[in-house]
């Protein structure tokens, strides 16, 4: 341990300092503050002090230096430069003894060992105080980031608009630094439902209030006024006042009437809707300026009639420009015809998805915010509930429970339950019989939701069956001639990364319920059949 | 008839933010379910335990939620782990590869303690 002669010690305590930065230093309670003495990273000093060897007499010194005069008139006399591995950090600046003597030898070389110690912990206490700084720097970024979140995630709807004969299917996933991406349904006079999707301009925190802003005053125009493209003209002359420089929204709002089909909309500088017909992919163009930008701007009001069948599918920047490694862009023309391909909204999302991580491989972090939003028009559903007769023939079969259930949400328990019951004196082990109660609930979901669109008036029916060897329950729905997708097993890691919509679990969970799904369709209905062996065969899973 | 109603209770333990869920997992658990999340971190716990003792049903709905919530987590740097999972739902969640991806545990001390999640 370094001892200090009495002496020296008031010295250090008493005498003024200087220090090379403008940072203020906790002065000790009776000592004059000196002035600050600013040392410019040029000053000539800087570079003398840092390759003195020791104490440094400042009235001996001739340098054409500012810093030095600064020095002088702060009343310094001698000066040890602190130095860390070959880096000036900081200088011990004293002024005159208090005896009025001058500094010693025996001072200067208790100073130079003083010095000597210190600069090292002075070094490590400055990169600790740049480290915290950066510490909080990021925190602050990573702050910003979650606000920016929370608001946009704020003004996200909950839940797809329910119509009768429509799907409805959405995905948002942010990027990292968000963007201001949104969309909406809107409730409208008259059984109609706006949809809107759009786009500001810009980045984080002031995009997300942009966000915000512009989806409050079209909630508020909306009923208000219906028509797309009055609605966009009176969103814009509203947000032109309020609009940061440089910033703007791109939107592109629709006007659906469940009942008939008409679609109108207007398009402020939004990407171009594309709709899956039978006849292939067509457009939704409409032409209008960005929103926020100029005052008094019309737009121009289309609109489209969706038969069943189609589906329409609205979208981000952040699909067809997202790059891929070769800096090549995922494009336009690739979601068009991915659309054309889709069977209905849902599936649509998860193949674009999909599509969208293998060509940008897994590496790259995600550019912009993607918004998909896809409403669909059910193919007409047919009259009575007999179920079609394309089913596997197997044995004689006896019938266990035939029931219906209502087309609504969570009705699928009451099938779970009475299949069960139906199912209990057959002597199906307790695993197995999970196994299918599991089934027979995805299975009534599915009909429920997507086969009869949620109408309470359409009923699921369900019927148990028994040949002696397997257990087989078929679960009708109206949804017609519905092709069974492919059953794909879903992309978790994909899902996990925010790629993919976390759903689109059922049908990959009830092809691996049961020991055998099939199905069947005519003009009017839809059957899966899944079977379940009463005993487990021997090589089967355990 | 319906199923018992969803619920989350929230406590801590060891430093561990443990959430209780009771009832079905479905399209209707999502608000509270994620509610309860927001709660479980609130003191930013490295690892969050979900306790399914008291669940009684799961479909792919509730899947797609946890996996939402998995998802969340990883990307916030936290690690999930569940425990009081039946037989059942063990093996829908090796099915699906949640178990992959959350540390499937026999009971709360074990999921809590563990070191490295399985």
């Amino acid at each position: 341990m370094t001892t200090i002669p009495s002496n020296l010690r008031r010295v250090l305590r008493r005498e003024p300092r200087v220090r090379p930065s403008t940072e203020p230093v906790a002065a000790p309670p009776e000592r004059v503050e000196a002035p600050p003495v600013e040392i410019a990273p040029n000053d000539p000093l800087v570079a003398y002090f840092s390759g003195a060897t020791g104490a440094v007499d400042i009235g001996a010194l001739q340098l054409d230096s500012p810093a030095l005069e600064g020095l002088r008139e702060a009343g310094i006399k001698l000066v040890v430069p602190l130095v860390s591995q070959g880096e000036l950090i900081g200088l011990l600046n004293l002024g005159p003894r208090r005896s009025e003597q001058e500094y010693s030898a025996d001072d200067r070389k208790l100073l130079n060992d003083l010095a000597g110690h210190a600069a090292p912990a002075v070094r490590v206490a400055q990169l600790v105080r740049e480290q915290e700084a950066e510490v909080r720097q990021r925190e602050r970024i990573e702050q910003e980031l979650r606000v920016a979140q929370l608001i946009q995630q704020q003004f996200l709807p909950e839940e797809l608009p329910n119509l009768p004969g429509w799907q409805f299917a959405a995905f948002y996933g942010p990027a990292r630094e968000v963007g201001g991406d949104f969309y909406d349904f809107i409730k409208l006079p008259e059984g109609q439902v706006g949809i809107v999707v759009g786009d500001v301009t810009d980045k984080g925190v002031p995009a997300a209030l942009v966000m915000a802003t512009t989806h409050s005053i079209l909630r508020a125009e909306a009923p208000r006024l219906v028509a797309p493209s009055e609605v966009l003209t009176r969103v814009n002359n509203l947000l032109v006042d309020e609009m940061p420089a440089h910033m703007f929204v791109t939107c592109l709002y629709a006007v659906l009437d469940p009942e008939t089909g008409r679609l109108r909309y207007a398009n402020a500088g939004h990407n171009v809707p594309y709709v899956s017909t039978e006849g292939g992919v067509t457009e939704l163009r409409a032409t209008g300026m960005p929103l926020g930008l100029l005052p008094e701007m019309e737009y121009e009001e289309k609109e489209a009639t969706l038969a069943p069948g189609d589906t329409v599918l609205l979208h981000s920047d952040g699909l067809a420009e997202a790059h891929n490694t070769d800096r090549e862009m995922f494009g336009f023309p690739r979601v068009a015809n991915l659309t054309g391909e889709a069977s209905d909204g849902e599936v649509l999302i998860d193949r674009l998805l999909k599509e969208l991580q293998e060509f940008v491989g897994p590496d790259l972090e995600q550019e912009d915010d993607i918004t998909l939003v896809t409403l669909g028009r059910r193919a007409a559903g047919g009259g009575g509930a007999a179920a079609p007769e394309a089913l596997p023939a197997g044995g004689e079969e006896r019938q266990l429970a035939a029931f219906e259930v209502a087309s609504e949400p969570g009705n699928e328990r009451q099938a779970i339950d009475q299949v069960a019951e139906a199912v209990a004196g057959l002597g199906l082990d307790g695993p197995r019989l999970e196994r299918l109660k599991t089934a027979v609930g995805e299975a009534t979901m599915n009909a429920i939701e997507h086969g009869n669109g949620n109408r309470p008036e359409l009923p699921v029916t369900v019927s148990v069956v028994t040949d002696g060897t397997d257990v087989k329950v078929r679960i009708t729905d109206q949804g017609g001639e519905r092709p069974l997708p492919d059953v794909e097993t879903p992309d978790l890691e994909a899902k996990l990364a925010g790629l993919q919509t976390p759903r689109g679990w059922g049908l990959f969970l009830i092809q691996n319920m049961v020991d055998a799904l099939n199905t069947a369709v005519d003009e009017h209905h839809h059957t899966i059949e899944l079977v379940m062996h009463l005993k487990e065969a021997p090589d089967a899973r355990s | 008839m319906p199923g018992a109603e969803f619920g989350a209770a929230v406590r801590s333990h060891d430093s561990t933010g443990v959430i209780d869920l009771h009832g079905e997992i479905n399209l209707g658990a999502d608000q509270a379910l994620m509610a309860a999340y927001e709660q479980a971190v609130q003191d930013d716990p490295a690892t969050v335990v979900l306790n399914f003792a008291g669940v009684d049903y799961i479909n792919s709905t509730g899947i797609a939620l946890i996996v939402g919530l998995l998802a969340r987590a990883r990307k916030e740097h936290r690690t999930v782990r569940a425990f009081g999972l039946s037989e059942h739902y063990r093996q829908i969640f090796a099915i699906t590869r949640l178990s992959d991806f959350m540390g499937i545990y026999a009971d709360e001390d074990s999921a809590v303690t563990a070191t490295v999640s399985t």
